[in-house]
């Protein structure tokens, strides 16, 4: 049983992550494409995070989890921060629709 | 935080007693800990702001990995089928909170939850501008972010 709640967890961490990279391929501008990149990124690597917590199930690794994860909730969104900020102010042009044709 | 340092007290003699420090018996520890304390509060000089200040750091993180989800769902969708669906714009949203961790806590988790991502606040602290997947109608997403995002992190910040 809990090999099966480990492998759903690890893979859809890894499919989010796939989804992520494509998103950097397939959107169309910078800022949007920082959507993809950060938060699925986040979200994938708790996931897989949890999957590899739940197959140790120990004190040390547990804490390491946490640690890591608090870690990436903590710098990604400032990394994403910075770099849509720089974006906008040297004034990247933003694609602000559906592609009539 | 006296009662927080209480609670951690417990746990870890919750663990001592049952002689295994696991996770397991380290959460099962902490619960049953809250809930003496709960019970224990006239003793302990009235109601305390403790529990409820608990159940909303319990509330924002709950709420938090929910729109997590649900807005991956929506970013995924987008980027799996060939059409763009996305209306990107930037709104602004008026920010209530003042102190210097609300606002990081606020800009912080507005850029985790996919579809939105916080930009820049302005120098007298007052406006988030913040870029949005889909903002066919900026009222929408403003009062949304108001009333979630906001609203929780300002309840856990100030009670």
């Amino acid at each position: 049983m809990t090999e099966v709640i480990i492998g759903v967890l690890v893979l859809t961490g890894s499919f989010f992550a796939f989804i992520a990279s494509l998103g950097v391929v397939r959107l169309p501008d910078v800022l949007v494409r920082m959507h993809a990149s950060t938060k699925a990124g986040t979200l994938s690597a708790g996931l897989v995070m949890l999957g590899a917590a739940i197959w140790f199930w120990d004190l040390a690794v547990a804490f390491l989890v946490v640690a890591l994860v608090l870690f990436l909730l903590l710098t990604a969104p400032v990394a994403a921060h910075m770099i849509g900020r720089a974006a906008v102010r040297t004034g990247v042009k933003m694609w602000t629709g559906r592609e009539e044709d | 935080m006296n009662l927080f340092l209480l609670n951690l007290i417990l746990a870890i003699s919750w663990s001592a007693l049952a002689g295994s420090f696991t996770l397991s018996t380290l959460a099962v520890g902490f619960v049953l800990g809250f809930g003496t304390l709960w019970l224990l509060q006239p003793l302990l000089g009235g109601p305390s702001a403790y529990f409820l200040r608990a159940y909303y750091w319990v509330r924002l993180a709950v709420m938090f990995h929910y729109e997590l989800v649900v807005s991956s769902l929506a970013v995924v969708w987008d980027v799996i089928t060939p059409t763009q669906l996305s209306r990107p714009g930037i709104v602004e949203v008026p920010l209530d909170i003042k102190s210097d961790t609300g606002i990081l806590l606020v800009t912080n988790l507005i850029s985790l939850t996919p579809g939105t991502l916080s930009l820049d606040v302005s120098e007298d602290r007052k406006t988030l501008f913040v870029h949005a997947m889909f903002a066919d109608d900026h009222e929408a997403v403003r009062s949304q972010l108001k009333n979630t995002m906001e609203k929780w992190v300002r309840e856990a910040l100030e009670t």
